[in-house]
């Protein structure tokens, strides 16, 4: 008896074990070992032309070189990661007050599920072309002599050509707002498509304003949607340098950019070291995200 | 604890475009009555019970609480708080949290709301979960949080909505007692939406069947049952056999219907059917009769009359009333 419940359940965790294995080894294979491997890189040496497997923490040293010396003066990475944070906080900022608009709207507004779908299709628009046509796409309305400037000057606002709506922070925050409210929108749609309405009913039974509803019933319910979009954004932006590039006229500093920047130099253990950085400040901010919601409920 | 005031419908509707659920119904609930809303689905009994908490928009008619005209009034205003069918506990909040959100609501501060939502969870027997989730209690502790949380603004009229419905029959027949107690302690007027007779019976100071849109009658359930007044009123609160005799309808007990053997003579009403259905339940015998023409009897034969004179399946009989206890049907 013992032995055959024994053998049962060493089959039961084998069938399991076979079940996640493809998933696994796609993630070994493709994750950790690159990722082992960008570590280990990261402490190599290198010269003008090849990399010199020797321990060393050079890579990192000269990342930060004069940091401490130019103090209370910002070093350029400092500089980088500042920049780089910021327009990630106002893609953020803004994708997730535009996302959970966009989301509020489908959910409780729209009654019908056709509807529903058809505008859900609707906001995945901008993923119909690629990238790089995407971006170009923005100069001919944002340039100089774009539609909006002249457009604003024969309007009589302004006299002048604007030159902040194209290849400046504006032009970086915009085409990246473009880009990823929609995947706020997933998550928190789907967070508050869960929600029952008779619990909004209960909440104006209890008395409770439009207003008070959504802060005390309609946000906290939906905030696992808002945190897997926030992880989604932040991720992206904290590594993005085409569309900083592009947008920003190849004149704003960011993380990735300077990865980009090493390794067209073939500085590849600098590049390594600055990816590892990049992951680590990405991670942080995850793991704190993480600790506001409990994200495995949601999947 | 609460005061409490007689509702009035008065020449209530409701339409949903072409479709009219509910049409012009006047209905008076005293205060302090437990009344029941009882019919089937789609007898317009839940949109009622919507219009008096305020969820559905009246298309014709008032609502008076007390001397108040709360037609137009927002839920909160008009001294109604609603138990909602499977609850509606928020998930997010714990059990003190859910109760108290009506006081939050009005800026109460959290020492003198949460004071005040232990006290209605102790009336519950409730107090020692006050820190859980609501997904961490039983269906039955979820009713009385929920019970509890609709009592916190000590409203004149509690409505529910069929609150019973998401127990298991065991669980649902005590909650049944529970309701019916708190009701009498607290002296408030409780409407409370079934399609279950036995549940309105059991319960209601004032059973209003409805059907249609329309109330098909209303009064005690002893009333209701012992006087049906249409035929629909007679099948739906069940336990009655309609039969024709000289193409007037009449309603039979059917614990009232007498089986004989053919042959013995009779004096009174008969008719002669053959038994296609013997249910043993308990206290009585549930005999079925297939009397032809399409109409079915049933009687409810007490278990030693049955022993004495048993009838098998298939054996012809011939049913039999006391005139003076049929009761014509309009």
């Amino acid at each position: 008896m013992a032995v055959t419940s024994f053998l049962k359940r060493r089959s039961a965790d084998l069938v399991s074990w076979l079940q996640a294995g493809p998933m696994m080894l796609v993630f070994v294979l493709f994750f950790l070992l690159p990722l082992a491997f960008v570590i280990m890189v990261s402490f190599w040496d290198y010269n003008e032309y090849e990399m010199i497997p020797t321990l060393t923490t050079r890579g990192y040293t000269e990342t930060f070189e004069g940091c401490i010396a130019q103090m209370p003066e910002l070093c350029t990475i400092l500089k980088t990661y500042l920049k780089t944070l910021k327009l990630c906080f106002l893609v953020w900022l803004l994708t997730l007050l535009i996302g959970f608009t966009v989301a509020y709207f489908l959910a409780f507004h729209v009654q019908s599920k056709t509807w529903q779908i058809a505008l859900s299709l609707i906001c995945t628009i901008p993923f119909w072309t690629s990238n790089v046509i995407r971006m170009i796409a923005w100069i001919p309305l944002l340039g100089r002599n774009g539609l909006v400037n002249q457009g604003l000057i024969s309007a009589g606002v302004i006299k002048q050509p604007l030159e902040w709506l194209l290849f400046s922070e504006f032009a970086v925050v915009l085409a990246l707002v473009h880009l990823f409210t929609f995947f706020m929108v997933v998550p928190i749609f789907n967070s508050m498509i869960r929600i029952d309405k008779r619990l909004i009913e209960a909440a104006y039974d209890a008395g409770a304003t439009g207003w008070q509803t959504l802060w005390n019933v309609i946000i906290p319910l939906a905030k696992p949607g808002m945190v897997i979009g926030s992880i989604f954004v932040i991720t992206i932006v904290m590594g993005d340098f085409v569309t900083i590039g592009v947008m920003g006229g190849q004149q704003i500093a960011a993380a990735g950019k300077i990865i980009e920047v090493r390794l067209n130099a073939l500085q590849f253990p600098a590049a390594a070291a600055n990816a590892v950085i990049l992951l680590g400040v990405t991670f942080l901010i995850i793991a704190s995200l993480s600790r506001l919601v409990d994200v495995r409920k949601e999947l | 604890m609460a005061t409490t005031a007689a509702l009035e419908l008065v020449h209530l509707s409701k339409r949903y475009g072409a479709v009219t659920a509910v049409d012009a119904i006047d209905l008076k609930i005293p205060a302090g009555t437990y009344c029941c809303l009882l019919g089937p689905s789609g007898c317009g009994k839940t949109s009622t019970l919507r219009m008096i908490a305020g969820h559905e928009a009246a298309s014709d008619g008032d609502i008076v609480l007390g001397n108040v005209n709360v037609t137009d009034l927002p839920p909160a205003k008009r001294g109604t708080a609603m138990m909602f069918q499977s609850y509606a506990l928020f998930p997010h909040l714990s059990v003190i949290d859910n109760v108290a959100f009506a006081l939050k609501m009005r800026g109460v501060a959290k020492a003198e709301r949460h004071g005040k939502a232990l006290k209605l969870l102790e009336l519950v027997a409730m107090a020692d979960y006050a820190g859980r989730l609501p997904a961490q209690l039983s269906g039955g502790q979820q009713q009385r949080v929920a019970l509890a949380r609709a009592l916190i603004t000590e409203p004149q009229i509690l409505l529910l909505d069929e609150p019973l419905s998401a127990l298991d029959p065991f669980l649902r027949v005590r909650m049944r007692a529970e309701l019916k107690k708190l009701q009498r302690e607290l002296g408030i007027s409780f409407i409370h939406v079934t399609h279950g007779q036995e549940e309105a019976m059991a319960l209601a100071d004032l059973v209003v069947l409805m059907n249609g849109g329309r109330i098909e009658q209303q009064g005690s359930p002893r009333e209701v049952f012992n006087q049906p007044r249409t035929e629909f009123v007679a099948r739906f609160i069940g336990g009655h056999n309609v039969v024709s005799v000289a193409g007037a309808k009449l309603a039979v007990r059917a614990d009232r219907l007498g089986l004989r053997r053919p042959g013995i003579e009779i004096a009174g009403p008969m008719i002669a059917g053959t038994v296609t259905e013997v249910e043993y339940q308990g206290t009585f015998v549930q005999v079925s009769v297939a009397a032809g023409q399409g109409q079915d009897l049933v009687a409810q034969v007490a278990e030693a009359e049955f022993d004495a004179a048993p009838h098998a399946v298939g054996a012809s009989v011939v049913a039999t009333w006391d005139p003076a206890l049929a009761h014509p049907l309009g």
